[in-house]
């Protein structure tokens, strides 16, 4: 205890003296988060500075070992740090692919030699990794991919497509599924491999969606060499890791559904459209619709906590876990339509000072691809049945 | 405050689920619903189950209860609705044990709580007037005579009101709310005929009080009734949540094993996505009847958690119980068959105290708009 109080201390003094001013200020979009890279996207100069002092302390990754570029703190001392960046409202110093689905999947499944080589790179911001998993004929039926590997000796040489690589305009790595053994069933012969997107043969093509923006794009493999050191556990066996880093993808998709902003859609709502003497919504429909919304975010909330404190007094991952891709993706879908509503032709625009550049509606339509990417709710309802309720195969 | 159930909850919870499914389960209820004692319960059950101490686990330990805390009570009324177990449980410990603890004087207290816990009393709480609760509502059935109160009033839907010793009347006079101890003679008492063949009563007071059998008023008008009807509700979400549940497990088991165009029909998707839904829906409603039970026991504000869980589960048991009689097909409308028990169990549950349009309507006003 005394020993925890005395990181508190420590870390709050070094957080106040390192901390630049300017990255302890709320950040305003996605510009202002920091993903790194060999040609960093930057809004400012601090950045830079922000993030190589966390990383020389580890502390971009605090929870990782010390070889590998973190500072191999206790899950005590990294709640510590967190609450005391909190504190000043300090920015997180670096986000990125490598630190919340490479890194898990390599510290996991990685060799030693993987893990000392990609790593570090990642803990201090120097590569921005991307994911090549789908593909246009590959989506929900993911384990049908076809992009081909073929083994060159002390290399495989990659031909084919993948599909919402999502930043991969901006990646200088990508951990890609491709197919190394056609002879199996479809998920045998898959295997984990990195490679280097600056490898003669690789092309991008962003995709632009409804929403105005292109996170996501078109990876075409044209003769590109992954060295065979680069492969992540078995040769063949990848599905492994691809399903285990679903699950990672899922779990955060499924934060969306829960409310973060301090006011409800329903006291934003009684302040744009009024009340009545009794404090009640004019607008009656609308008024329990969204009373739905509010009650099942509520409701939902409460089941990510019961989730975490039930994992926490070691009873496992219960079966409530497997809901929450599905679940959170439809509500957050449902609390955008709520804001058209509530906000009417105001959320409508697109573009002008007027309308903050279409923030809502863009918000709204990029919301509609939550229940598709990372697994369709369709299929994860499948999942439920089949694996939670024993229902069977068709 | 965790929402996770201690190992000493799992064991009150699994041991509950033992003997009501041994001896106050879905049979006995049928039984029951054939043959009705006079008084609408199995006296023996309610003996065996007050000597396992249930009657007094919210109860605290100075009125000879067990200081257990509501979330335990919670669990037992859980496993109540599992099983459709009939019993006074509900009228006697959860609605007057709560309102007894939120607004009895200490004298009543005293005299009533240890009377609860040990099970020696059957004590109801009457309070809808007309066909539905609205607390906002209530007529002003209380007027000021000389030592006491006159109280003018019928209330409906009064559980076990043909077997009750003493019923809690909640009524208003020109100030507030008031509530009165009295007793079986004070009143008088007609059955109504429910749905769900449960004991209920229409409970008609023409009396005069005595300031002795007054509750206190400061705590009626204070925060104590309101508290007490949400740890009411809460109770019933409880046992909502149970009955729900084992609606649809009950469903799902089905359809693993009704065969129809060569094939089990739990292997159409059309069904597969309905159930995996609706477990869904279940999983958000036991996550917000625990988190209720919780704050309870916390002495938090609740707000409108009360009605959140009333009406959450209220909506996903009348999914559970359409979908269950839907997915069952024909078999699921025939009386021989269980599952149309639920159904009706279902609905005066979510009718008892306010259905899901009026805690959905409470929740939202709590929630400022």
């Amino acid at each position: 205890m005394t020993d925890l109080s005395s990181f508190r201390e420590e870390t709050r003094d070094w957080l106040q003296a390192n901390c630049p001013e300017s990255m302890r200020t709320p950040i305003r979009g996605f510009e202002d988060i920091y993903n790194g890279g060999r040609k960093p996207e930057i809004s400012h100069p601090d950045q830079v500075v922000w993030c190589e002092r966390m990383a020389s302390r580890g502390w971009t990754v605090p929870e990782w070992p010390v070889a590998y570029g973190g500072a191999g703190l206790s899950k005590a001392e990294v709640k510590v740090l967190r609450e005391e960046m909190a504190l000043i409202g300090a920015r997180s110093p670096l986000d990125s692919f490598g630190i919340s689905m490479l890194g898990p999947a390599l510290l996991h499944f990685g060799n030693e030699s993987q893990k000392l080589e990609h790593l570090p790179p990642i803990a201090r911001g120097e590569i921005r990794w991307c994911q090549g998993y789908s593909e246009p004929n590959a989506g929900s039926d993911l384990a049908s991919l076809a992009t081909k590997a073929e083994d060159k000796g002390d290399h495989y040489l990659i031909n084919g497509q993948k599909i919402w690589t999502s930043y991969a305009d901006k990646a200088d790595w990508i951990f890609c599924l491709v197919r190394t053994d056609n002879s199996g069933s479809k998920h045998e012969g898959i295997s984990f491999v990195l490679f280097d997107m600056a490898s003669p043969g690789v092309t991008v093509k962003p995709i632009k969606l409804i929403s105005g923006s292109s996170p996501f794009c078109e990876t075409f493999f044209d003769n590109a060499t992954a060295l065979k050191k680069n492969v992540v556990g078995e040769v063949g066996k990848g599905w492994t890791i691809a399903k285990y880093l679903l699950t990672h993808e899922r779990e955060m998709i499924s934060a969306f559904g829960t409310s973060t902003s301090k006011k409800t859609i329903g006291q934003r709502a009684a302040q744009v459209l009024g009340t009545d003497a009794s404090g009640r919504l004019r607008a009656g429909t609308l008024r329990s619709v969204i009373a739905q919304y509010q009650l099942d975010t509520q409701a939902f909330t409460a089941t990510m906590e019961r989730v975490k404190d039930e994992a926490k007094a070691g009873q496992g991952l219960g079966p409530a876990s497997s809901i929450f891709k599905y679940y959170g993706t439809e509500l957050n879908k449902r609390r955008n339509e709520l804001v058209l509503s509530v906000e009417g032709e105001q959320a409508l625009g697109w573009d002008g000072d007027e309308y903050r550049g279409g923030e809502m509606a863009r918000a709204w339509l990029r919301s509609k691809g939550n229940s598709i990417e990372g697994g369709t709710s369709e299929v994860q309802l499948n999942i439920v049945a089949k694996r939670v309720l024993g229902l069977p195969d068709a | 405050m965790t929402l996770v159930l201690n190992e000493e909850e799992i064991m009150l919870r699994d041991s509950a689920a033992g003997f009501l499914a041994e001896s106050a389960n879905v049979s006995a209820f049928r039984a029951h619903r054939d043959n009705p004692t006079a008084s609408g319960f199995d006296r023996a059950l309610w003996e065996s189950i007050a000597e396992m101490g249930w009657c007094g686990i919210a109860i605290d330990e100075q009125y000879g209860g067990l200081s257990y805390g509501f979330t335990g009570l919670g669990l037992v009324l859980e496993q109540m609705g599992k099983h459709l177990s009939v019993s006074p449980f509900n009228s006697t410990v959860l609605m007057a044990g709560s309102l007894l603890e939120q607004c009895g004087t200490e004298a009543q207290k005293q005299e009533w709580l240890p009377k609860i816990a040990s099970g020696e009393v059957v004590m109801t709480l009457a309070i809808q007037e007309g066909t539905f609760f609205d607390l906002d509502q209530l007529s002003q059935s209380v007027t000021t005579a000389p030592d006491g109160f006159t109280v003018q009033v019928e209330k409906r839907q009064v559980l076990d009101a043909i077997a009750a010793d003493a019923f809690l009347v909640v009524g208003r006079d020109s100030d507030g709310f008031q509530g009165f101890i009295m007793s079986a003679a004070d009143v008088s008492v007609q059955a109504q005929s429910m749905v769900d063949a449960r004991s209920s009563g229409t409970v008609v007071v023409n009396t005069t009080c005595g300031k002795d059998a007054q509750l206190n008023p400061a705590a009626m008008n204070g925060k104590g009734l309101t508290r007490a009807l949400d740890q009411i509700h809460i109770g019933l979400a409880a046992e909502l949540l149970g009955l729900s549940t084992e609606a649809f497990e009950r469903t799902v088991a089905y359809l693993r094993e009704r065969k129809q165009f060569g094939k089990v029909i739990g292997s159409f998707q059309g069904l597969q996505h309905r159930a995996a839904d609706l477990f869904a829906e279940l999983e958000l409603c036991r996550s917000i009847v625990l988190q209720a039970l919780r704050a309870v026991d916390s002495g938090d504000e609740l707000g409108g958690l009360a009605s959140a869980a009333k009406a959450k589960v209220a909506q996903i048991s009348q999914r559970a119980t359409n979908e269950g009689i839907q997915m069952h097909g024909g078999i699921g409308m025939t009386d021989e068959y269980d599952i149309g028990f639920f159904i009706k169990r279902a609905r005066v549950l979510e009718h008892t105290l306010g259905d899901f349009h009026y805690h959905l309507d409470r929740f939202a006003v709590k929630g400022g708009y």
